[in-house]
């Protein structure tokens, strides 16, 4: 399997393909099922969730509505603190400023905290291109790092592998990386996690650089916020002489006190906590205690785009919580790998769409790959509709319109792939305002009843693979209703 | 045009449609939600604190300031360390019982030769009764981040119940964002095996918290 994501194929071939893996659908099973439950009794011990979620809601509402005022906030407060600010507009700005102050550093690796902005611009291999080694710390990530694999799950990019795959891919890779793993390797938690802690160390104590992203940013204070529960955050954000952060525009929060609301809301919608074991804040540098140098990297790639639509702006409010891949019957039969993206599950079928834009087969597919039951919406510790806006991005990608690709306005033409769609619909629209030939259409459908296909043939075949074509009735209803007046008079 | 000025000039362009919100912050979110959850005297919000901390694997105990040298010493002897890292502002007093060497805490000491250290202790800045949280903000009795991360074993002397507030909210409240801020729940864990959490990975594996002072 290849590290990237790039010539995906659209959602439901990889879905198809990933239904049939029995050993991805029972680790997935039962990771989601195990964190479900717990989720759901760590949210119950907060009696005020809903106002903490209307809370969250509003305060990342407010800052996206005055995102330009907070994004110079926070350049002013970080520099005030010791820090440097770069403005990346897409991933190649942001990935070449990344490099050149690694470069600058004549370092040629650096230890990285998980994170979702760096995965998103393929920030590895473009640090490989230019000779720089990227060590993933987080154990997660190492695993997918070690097994050259893709993260399938925002929270836990290795949901999809189970304890025996973990180990082997330890006893197999680390060698190549850096110290082997211990001799008579078992299955158990544990001994994976002790493992990956030696494996990991000696790269710890001798970093130079040390890239993360992060959970939050305070404007008025400038404090970053990275939230963990390895200690591998800690190791990347405090023990190298640089630190270079790269954030996502939409990371913001305008006050200290606003972290009040998410410390509490998104440990227990992602891991299911009361708090996660480490959480780290710092704001710019500190004499004598962690780097001496430290650099923030904020990044549009397609945030300002996605912020310019009136209904799909809300999935900015994410903060990657991962509670809708949990809840999500799709993502749980299909794995995150059919997303094609970084961004799995339910979020990422908004999200990717929106960043990316619909231009390829994967993003034009990716709005279907629901069934719109709303459990995600409910899980959603900030309130995302999602079905809303996959709704509306569905709409998008039949009928085209306006949107904003790259900062300019295009009109997007309507994918070619519904034409069949929307015949049916203008031709359901003629028969419905024409009477007689509905009737006369009914009529013949109902007494050729018995010659109907069980599927469609056609462009219909895709529909009718996976559902059932409705019953026709021996008899129309509007004819039924004229003979029986309604059934009034007991007749069938 | 730099893209600085790209950036910002596609925000405000994005937010076009947008009618004006001239609401100030303080009016555009509703803080209906609760400063803390239930009504506590001090001595339950400290007993909380216990029960949470232990909840998330931390080993918790209790004792009186003049009982303190004497069960760091124990706890030091049991976990066999010889040698224990301290911040510059720990009274001497606390560790003046146990038979280990004392290494301070110096901006030149690297982090190979504190991967050598077995132990750390310190004090904290705030604790959290309803998450089971210790903060550390870098205070002389705290020091460098980096001494309560790298070594294995971390002894944490919480002062109650001046240093024991309820709640998240609370706890904000008193922490100063421009110092560096730890907030610790618990030793060092993962989910990432299969979604369950396995105590142990890169911090410190022991978290050792002292309740000083609780009765």
């Amino acid at each position: 399997m290849s590290g990237t994501f790039v010539g995906m194929p659209a959602f439901p071939r990889a879905a198809r393909e990933a239904v049939r893996d029995t050993t991805l659908r029972g680790n997935l099973r039962h990771a989601t099922r195990t964190i479900r439950d717990k989720r759901a009794r760590a949210v119950a011990e907060l009696d005020d969730w809903a106002a903490l979620r209307e809370a969250g809601k509003q305060i990342k509402d407010h800052t996206l509505r005055h995102l330009d005022r907070y994004l110079v906030q926070v350049e002013e407060a970080v520099t005030a603190a010791g820090g440097t600010v770069h403005w990346a507009a897409d991933a190649d700005e942001a990935n070449e400023i990344v490099a050149r102050l690694v470069e600058e550093t004549g370092e040629s690796e650096v230890v990285k905290v998980k994170s979702m902005a760096t995965q998103e611009i393929a920030l590895n291999e473009a640090l490989e291109a230019r000779g720089v080694h990227a060590y993933e710390t987080d154990l997660a990530e190492l695993i997918v790092q070690l097994g050259k694999d893709r993260p399938s799950h925002i929270l836990v990019p290795a949901i999809h592998r189970n304890r025996g795959e973990i180990r082997d891919i330890f006893r197999s890779e680390m060698s190549e990386w850096g110290r082997p793993a211990p001799e008579n390797l078992t299955d158990t938690p544990a001994e994976l996690a002790e493992a990956a802690r030696l494996h990991l160390r000696e790269k710890f104590l001798r970093a130079k650089v040390g890239i993360s992203g992060a959970n939050f940013v305070v404007a008025e204070t400038g404090t970053l916020v990275v939230v963990e529960s390895e200690g591998n955050g800690r190791m990347c954000l405090t023990l190298p002489e640089t630190l270079i952060s790269v954030v996502g525009i939409e990371k913001i929060v305008p006050r200290w006190q606003d972290l009040e609301v998410f410390l509490q809301t998104l440990p227990r919608s992602s891991t299911a906590e009361r708090m996660n074991p480490y959480t780290s804040m710092w704001t710019g540098t500190t004499d004598e205690d962690g780097p001496r140098t430290f650099h923030l990297v904020l990044l549009d790639n397609g945030r300002t785009d996605t912020l310019a639509d009136e209904v799909g702006r809300q999935a900015l409010r994410c903060i990657r919580c991962s509670a809708c891949l949990n809840v999500c019957p799709v993502y749980e039969r299909a794995g995150g790998h059919a997303y094609g993206s970084v961004y799995p599950g339910p979020i990422g079928a908004i999200l990717s769409p929106q960043l990316r834009g619909t231009g390829s087969e994967i993003d034009a597919s990716l709005p279907y790959a629901s069934s719109l039951c709303g459990a995600c919406y409910e899980v959603c510790p900030v309130a995302i509709d999602i079905p809303e806006v996959l709704v509306h991005l569905r709409e998008r990608v039949v009928q085209g319109g306006p949107a904003v690709r790259g900062g300019n306005r295009v009109v997007l033409k309507p994918a070619k792939g519904h034409a069949a769609e929307r015949a049916a619909m203008r031709a359901a629209q003629w028969a419905f305002t024409r009477p007689g030939a509905l009737r006369a259409g009914q009529r013949l459908a109902s007494r050729t009843r018995r010659l109907h296909p069980r599927t469609l043939p056609g462009p219909g075949r895709a529909w009718s693979g996976s559902r059932d074509l409705p019953a026709v009735p021996a008899e129309p209803f509007r004819d039924w209703w004229q003979r029986t007046r309604g059934g009034k008079d007991g007749a069938k | 045009m730099s893209s600085r000025e790209r950036v910002l000039g596609r925000v405000r362009r994005a937010l076009a449609d947008v009618p004006a919100d001239a609401r100030p912050y303080e009016e555009a979110v509703a803080r209906d939600y609760l400063r803390e959850h239930g009504q506590r005297s001090v001595a339950e919000t400290v007993d909380l604190l216990a029960e949470n901390l232990a909840d998330y694997r931390a080993i918790v105990h209790r004792c009186a300031e003049e009982e303190l040298p004497g069960l760091l010493a124990r706890l030091l002897s049991a976990h066999g360390s010889r040698t224990v890292v301290v911040p510059p502002g720990l009274p001497a007093q606390w560790t003046a019982a146990a038979d280990v060497t004392l290494v301070q805490d110096l901006a030149a000491s690297t982090a190979p030769e504190l991967d050598e250290v077995d132990s750390v202790v310190t004090g904290c800045a705030v604790a959290v009764a309803e998450t089971g949280t210790i903060v550390l903000d870098g205070s002389p009795d705290q020091g460098r981040r980096r001494i309560t991360l790298v070594p294995d074993h971390h002894v944490c002397v919480v002062r109650v119940p001046d240093q024991v507030v309820p709640s998240v909210p609370r706890a904000l409240e008193r922490l100063d964002p421009a110092r560096p801020l730890t907030w610790i729940s618990g030793p060092s864990a993962t989910s990432d095996i299969e979604l369950d959490r396995v105590e142990g990975v890169h911090g410190p594996r022991t978290l050792e918290v002292v309740l000083l002072g609780g009765s």
